[in-house]
């Protein structure tokens, strides 16, 4: 048994593998596969030029993902902040010399691949708060100084990243940070008291923050048929994708908004909407099911870990699966606004694939180090 | 455990609580993919639809029009197109440096190709060239190797194979402009050509078809992926005329480069086998769309090739107008057939004199002699007698004066002065003079050639009221067999028949007689005699002193200040069965000028009658169609 808070695990590289919990690694390849085949009809029936790179991206994250889960947990717990400080730093260099692409400034051009700082970001905060709080007692959390440190260090890069600008990536990161406040035992008042905040804050944030095309995406969100040839184009396009398609859709490459190109980036943002449209409510209702599927596996894993940091990761990791998930589905569906955001394991990108299977990876790792007892709880224990 | 135990329940029901949040959240998801993909399927299933599928009008082709002999007036002609399509080329200069290796290409064509481009999207072709001859269009063919992103392609354009010779009658089609617009969305079909002048006019809606539909399937940026149905027009209906294009051609020709106008039709049926007007323009370049500078031209020639004088050109009728002096006179009972009146070569009235054509005077004459030899103190005479009134009255039976609506647009009415008339648009009264003149159909009387040919014609057709027209038939596209012209009875139009053989008798004498004004004119072969009559219109005044001086003779005078040259017409004399007009601008004499065309006319439409079986081939072939001379029996 581990005495100190960054002792070691006893197990071996090989009892951690076959610790693993396997069917979730074959439930996340089989809803991977299930993206292959949506961008292989998004080419028109070809593997080039999306199905193929993602299938190697896939590939390399199931490897990365593997190589997360059996590093000693106390690895994560040592260096967590130190990975967050280093993906702030990444941030930051974006921030001042990041490549425009897409009208957003997101990515890090290394020359063989681009990386997106927001992606890891997103990771790093889950590991930065499990890392904060998981010696953490009530009474500490019952005080305010106590997430006073951790509000800040999610307000940083949640400023950084909303002024790249990516709405999507701020609001998630945000809501998971949350989220995580929630499950280690801030009060409820805190929570109510924030949320009155955050409507005082609105007001100046929509007067002197938020850019124009920010405020055109919210207001024609609200009626996007007002402007559909302009801001309200896309999303009018994926619900007609998605209600022209039925019980049970226009069959596979035969999606005639997806095809026609009436449906815009439908390999990265708007691929549920083509989902939809090929395969129909059927069609729909299987991704969700498989994503309901992983949520409840991550929730047992979490509920089953015997340390605290171990939970909230592994909610943590849920949390952010879970958001990813509803912000895009309810963008292209029309009810929220469009974000920009992908949907996990299907759609083309590459950071974003990484970083979902680097948390998997995280989450793998708690489930296989589910009865080791870290910090205070288990100097407590046994 | 103890505080872990306690972090853990907090944990595990706050946990709890946000799975059942994720839960109720996803269950929201499936609710409104229920809701869009059940409930409003229909709605969103229109929309789509509509999304990708674009409705394309396809022209039908131009009915063709055809001559008597269903000979083409008018077809469509395949036109080739060099199109280039900017998507498919990487550097466009070079591709028209390419291309200018083949065809001629200048920098002009650069600056305008790449104007387009920037209007339009990249995969709709521009045009480069139309109307490309063959062997261009095979060189590029040869070519399109090295020339990346060419593409030739075929489309329809109207074409007149005997271009200037049928412009009158045909017309011409154009582009469409904006008050042409009817709401029709074919009219607004880049490219569509419209009839705007002539026959095309006429039968501008039966020629134009019904258009068919194409539906294609586009994607956002408009390009078509491929077609999901098609449903073709209707062709235009086939127009056959009433012209003999043949005749009408010979026509044009003898009447040259003359300003002049020349009118043939059937006495019996009234079917116009020949108008033309001349000098005329080639339709085919208002199809094309013609330059500012051909467009000057056009206006500014002094001999007017864009008004059909066919119709619309008004002519004192001069001499040819003495038959219908002779009719009112003879009616009113003025004139016997042996009345005399003694021409000594001018006559008094109050102080003016009148002056017959022939100085030293014809002497005494009767009505059939002052005729042949058109003796005009003869005429002053009894116009004189019979009144102003009397005459334009019997002018009118006979088609002056009025429109006799030929289908074409632009016919003219002409002009038959009475007392009443001049009272009302003068405000003075008649002058007893200007009888005198309307006696030589001088003055105010004006007559269109047209309408000079139908007078003709109901002068020697048994006096009845004839009236022109051009169309024979509109056959629909899909009948089997054009039905036989059907013609009215036409009405008679009152003259005592005997009158008319007297007037027959003396045109006939006109060019058959040693006296007669048109006997160097005559047909000697038997069976193709003509008769007529000449006219010579001054168009200036002739002063007393140049009179005294001797009277100028036209070919020492300025064209615009000769005479008109007229010669009405009629043959075979002894079954009349075509009349013709013929009108020389500043022409010269009508013996000298226009009674040589009017024979070689009459000559040749007697030749080209299918009844009368001249040729073996060609009356083999006329068998199948109806023949002028069963439809008169029909």
């Amino acid at each position: 048994m581990a005495l100190s808070p960054f002792g070691q695990s006893d197990m071996s590289i090989g009892q951690r593998l076959w610790q693993i919990n396997w069917s979730f690694v074959l439930l996340i390849s089989v809803t991977a596969s299930v993206g292959f085949g949506m961008l292989y009809s998004a080419a028109n029936g070809n593997l080039d030029p999306w199905a193929s790179r993602q299938m190697i991206r896939f590939g390399a994250g199931v490897g990365l993902m593997l190589v997360v889960a059996v590093i000693d947990i106390h690895v994560w717990l040592r260096y967590a902040y130190a990975i967050y400080a280093l993906s702030l730093a990444l941030l930051v260099v974006v921030e001042f010399s990041g490549s425009i692409g897409m009208g957003a400034q997101r990515w890090i051009d290394l020359g063989v691949f681009t990386i997106q700082p927001s992606e890891i970001m997103k990771v790093s905060i889950i590991l930065l708060l499990a890392r904060y709080f998981y010696a953490s007692r009530m009474e500490d959390v019952g005080r305010i100084s106590h997430i006073l440190m951790p509000l800040i260090l999610m307000a940083v890069p949640a400023i950084l990243v909303m002024r790249q600008p990516d709405l999507g990536t701020t609001i998630l990161m945000v809501a998971t940070g949350i989220a995580m406040l929630f499950l280690v035992g801030v009060r409820i008042w805190v929570f109510v008291a924030g949320a009155l905040a955050t409507i005082a804050a609105v007001i100046p944030l929509w007067q002197f923050v938020l850019l124009d095309y920010q405020k055109k995406r919210l207001l024609t969100f609200i009626d996007p048929e007002k402007d559909p040839l302009g801001a309200g184009y896309h999303i009018l396009q994926s619900k007609i994708a998605l209600g022209s398609s039925g019980l049970f859709g226009k069959g596979f490459l035969e999606g005639s908004q997806s095809h026609l190109s009436f449906l815009p980036e439908k390999q990265t943002d708007f691929i549920f909407t083509m989902l939809a449209e090929e395969f129909g409510l059927v069609g729909g209702l299987v991704l969700i099911g498989l994503y309901m599927l992983l949520l409840i596996y991550a929730f047992a894993i979490s509920l089953r870990c015997r340390s605290q940091f171990g939970r909230l990761m592994g909610m943590g990791v849920s949390t952010s699966f879970f958001l990813n998930i509803f912000v895009n589905i309810a963008m292209v569906m029309g009810v929220v606004p469009v974000v920009g955001m992908p949907l996990p394991l299907i759609s083309y990108g590459g950071t974003a694939m990484l970083t979902l299977m680097f948390s998997f990876g995280l989450l793998l790792n708690v489930y296989v180090h589910r009865d080791v007892q870290i910090g205070p709880g288990a100097a407590d224990g046994n | 455990m103890h505080r872990d135990g306690d972090r853990y329940r907090t944990f595990s029901r706050r946990s709890i609580v946000l799975f059942g949040g994720k839960v109720v959240l996803l269950s929201g998801l499936v609710g409104r993919m229920y809701y869009l993909q059940v409930i409003e399927a229909e709605k969103y299933k229109t929309l789509a639809d509509e999304n990708r599928i674009s409705l394309k009008l396809l022209a039908p082709k131009r009915g063709r029009i055809l001559d008597r002999f269903g000979r083409p007036m008018a077809v469509n002609q395949q036109n080739y197109r060099v199109l280039l399509i900017p998507e498919n080329t990487k550097d466009i200069a070079h591709t028209l440096a390419q291309l200018g290796k083949v065809i001629p290409v200048d920098d002009h064509d650069l600056v305008r190709v790449k104007r387009e481009i920037k209007r339009r999207r990249r995969f709709l072709p521009i045009i480069l060239r139309e109307n490309m001859k063959w062997n261009d269009v095979a060189r590029i063919e040869v070519n399109t190797a090295e020339i990346p992103g060419i593409v030739i392609d075929v489309g329809e354009t109207r074409f007149y194979p005997d271009g200037d010779h049928a412009a009158s009658v045909l017309g011409y089609v154009s582009g469409v402009s904006e008050k042409d617009l009817t709401g029709d969305p074919l009219l607004e079909l880049p490219g569509f050509r419209i009839g705007k002048a002539g026959m095309e006019k006429v039968h501008d809606l039966a020629l134009r078809g019904k258009s068919g539909t194409s539906q294609v399937e586009v994607n956002a940026f408009g390009r078509q992926i491929r077609e999901l149905e098609r449903r073709e027009g209707l062709p235009g209906a086939e127009t056959w005329l009433t012209i003999d294009m043949e005749l009408q051609k010979f026509v044009a020709t003898r009447l040259g480069n003359e300003a002049a106008s020349a009118v043939v039709m059937d006495v019996h049926t009234g079917e116009v086998l020949s108008l033309v007007s001349t000098p005329s323009f080639d339709p085919n370049i208002f199809n094309r769309g013609l330059s500012r500078s051909e467009w000057k031209e056009l206006a500014s020639n002094p001999r007017t090739p864009l008004n059909n004088k066919a119709i619309a050109g008004q002519y004192a009728p001069g001499s040819t107008f003495k038959m219908v002096v002779a009719l009112a006179a003879l009616e009113k009972g003025i004139v016997t057939p042996k009345t005399r009146h003694f021409c000594s070569g001018e006559i008094e009235l109050g102080d003016s004199t009148f002056h017959c054509w022939k100085k030293r005077g014809h002497g005494s004459m009767d009505l059939v002699s002052a005729i042949t030899q058109s003796c005009d103190v003869y005429f002053y005479e009894i116009a004189k007698r019979t009144g102003i009134d009397r005459i334009s009255a019997m002018a009118r039976r006979l088609g002056l004066g009025q429109i006799l609506d030929i289908e074409l647009s632009g016919e003219r009415k002409g002009l038959m002065p009475t007392r009443a008339w001049k009272k009302k648009v003068k405000r003075v009264s008649w002058q007893q003079g200007e009888t005198l003149l309307a006696g030589i159909g001088q003055g105010f009387i004006l007559t269109t050639p047209l309408q000079l040919a139908v007078m003709t014609s109901r002068l020697v057709n048994g006096g009845k009221a004839v009236k022109p027209h051009l169309t024979r038939h509109v056959v629909p596209f899909d009948a089997v067999e054009p039905p036989l012209p059907v013609y009215p009875e036409f009405a008679s139009i009152g003259i005592h028949p005997p009158h008319l053989d007297l007037v027959k008798k003396a045109m006939a004498a006109v060019p058959n007689s040693p006296y007669g004004t048109a006997y160097r004119s005559r047909i000697k072969e038997a069976g193709f005699k003509f008769g007529g009559k000449t006219g010579t219109v001054q168009v200036r005044r002739i002063s007393k002193a140049e009179r005294e001086v001797g009277v100028k003779k036209n070919k020492d005078l300025e064209w615009r200040e000769r005479d008109h040259a007229l010669f009405v017409g009629y043959a075979p004399v002894q079954a009349p069965r075509y009349a013709v007009s013929v009108v020389v601008e500043h022409g010269g004499g009508g013996s000298s000028t226009a009674a040589p065309i009017a024979k070689d006319i009459l000559l040749e439409v007697q030749r080209r009658d299918p009844s009368r079986g001249q040729s073996a081939g060609r009356s083999q072939d006329q068998a199948k169609k109806p023949s002028s001379k069963s439809a008169k029996k029909g």
